[in-house]
């Protein structure tokens, strides 16, 4: 196995990760972060699979697409932020509220 | 050779192995506080796999993005959070809570460590060498105007993704703003040091911004590292109490944000009506065409993004009306 693929499987790590947290957890605050986490992981993949090109450099294409992610998902981030803050000032609870615990 | 390639084994290992770690903890450590450091962290060490991965102008985008702006973002949510919430709601979770629900656990693990395996299987089974649209990228290089590759295919050979992600920025910031309004009010003067270090680095930033900006058309940086090096240093003038002037919150401030995607947006319209296609640049100004709208993305990018963080759409404080 190559290092680009190594870097993907990890990548696919992390996304599995991040959904897992963003399943299991209930404050926002930290489903906010598992969003994040995911999303890293699949940026890690499509990098890691562009550097398949042998000696040659990497594919620039994902490498451009992944710089456009990262900014929307630093602006997607600010946006959940303060929507959980709205969240909390309401109902005084940065969690969701449950099904059958009301 | 053999020793280099073991210890370039090494050093894969431990990162990818890190970042899975650091992942996990930031997911399960019972602090809140803990897991945004370890998120800020894991950031970092993202930042390293990119350099590792050959793509540096993706680690300049992350160190200054994903674990700077996305880090100070959390931080300050999490201190609002604290202040409305109490302490409650941040200790490890109660004890009622803290019972094992298995089946709220083993159910999701279940199925994504199926989806896992699935993933695994497909990224596997894919062929070992694809030169994907690198081929494409080098052969026209040299229409481009620039010649960083990545700089390229943002700016030129897919102009629009990056216009329309310039739009989805100032979305976003609509989006913050219309959740409430931020009082511009100078807050307590800084401490001593943080004053001192705010004067000495802002303009460094500033300066540093403009390198990334300018080197972009040959060597790793461009617009949204210069953009996100810039909103940094807003980030940094925010957290030592600067504000602001009321005068300045009104239409300059706004005239900034759109600032980027209208020079963007005008110069789509004005290519299209003389090439014929939307952002198609002719080959002999395209370096000069490039380099105008990467500065007005780069102020309009920092701007925005130093905006999201004061959250709150700005408001003139009732000394100041």
């Amino acid at each position: 196995m190559s290092a680009p693929f190594f870097y993907a499987l990890v990548g696919i790590g992390l996304f599995s990760l991040g959904l897992y947290g963003l399943i299991v957890h209930a404050h926002l605050l930290r489903k906010i972060l598992a969003l994040n986490i995911m999303g890293s992981g699949i940026f890690l993949v499509l990098v890691a699979l562009a550097k398949r090109t042998g000696e040659a450099p990497p594919d620039a294409v994902p490498h451009a697409m992944v710089i456009t992610g990262v900014v929307v998902a630093v602006s997607a981030t600010a946006l959940a932020l303060t929507l959980m803050l709205k969240l909390t000032a309401e109902t005084g609870r940065a969690e969701l509220p449950e099904k059958g615990r009301e | 050779m053999e020793a280099l390639t073991l210890l370039e084994w090494g050093f894969d290992g431990l990162l990818g192995l890190g970042l899975l770690w650091l992942a996990w903890r930031a997911l399960t450590c019972p602090e809140l506080f803990k897991a945004i450091v370890l998120f800020i962290a894991f950031g970092l060490l993202m930042a390293l796999a990119w350099v590792r991965l050959d793509a540096p102008d993706v680690a300049l985008a992350e160190a200054a993005i994903g674990a700077g702006l996305t880090g100070a973002l959390l931080l300050a949510a999490f201190a609002k959070l604290s202040l409305v919430t109490g302490h409650e709601e941040l200790k490890p979770a109660r004890s009622e809570k803290n019972r094992i629900r298995f089946q709220h656990y083993w159910m999701p693990a279940t199925t994504l460590l199926l989806v896992t395996a699935g993933l695994f299987y497909v990224i596997l089974s894919l062929p070992p060498y694809a030169a994907g649209l690198s081929v494409e990228v080098a052969s026209n290089l040299d229409t481009s105007g620039v010649s960083n590759p990545v700089t390229a295919v943002l700016l030129n050979f897919r102009g629009y993704d990056t216009l329309l992600e310039m739009v989805v920025l100032l979305l976003a910031l609509l989006g913050v703003w219309s959740l409430g309004d931020t009082t511009i009010h100078r807050e307590a003067a800084p401490g001593l040091v943080l004053d001192t270090l705010a004067r000495v680095l802002v303009p460094l930033l500033i300066l540093v911004a403009a390198y990334l900006l300018w080197v972009g058309a040959h060597a790793p940086g461009g617009a949204f590292q210069a953009g996100a090096v810039l909103g940094a240093a807003g980030v940094l003038l925010l957290l030592s109490s600067w504000r602001p002037h009321a005068d300045l919150i009104a239409w300059p401030l706004r005239l900034m944000l759109v600032l980027g995607p209208a020079i963007f947006v005008i110069m789509a319209v004005l290519l299209y009506l003389t090439k014929g296609q939307l952002l198609e640049f002719p080959p002999a100004q395209a370096g000069i065409l490039i380099l105008i709208l990467e500065a007005v993305a780069t102020v309009s990018i920092g701007i925005t993004l130093a905006a999201l963080f004061l959250g709150g759409r700005p408001r003139r404080g009732k000394g100041q009306a």
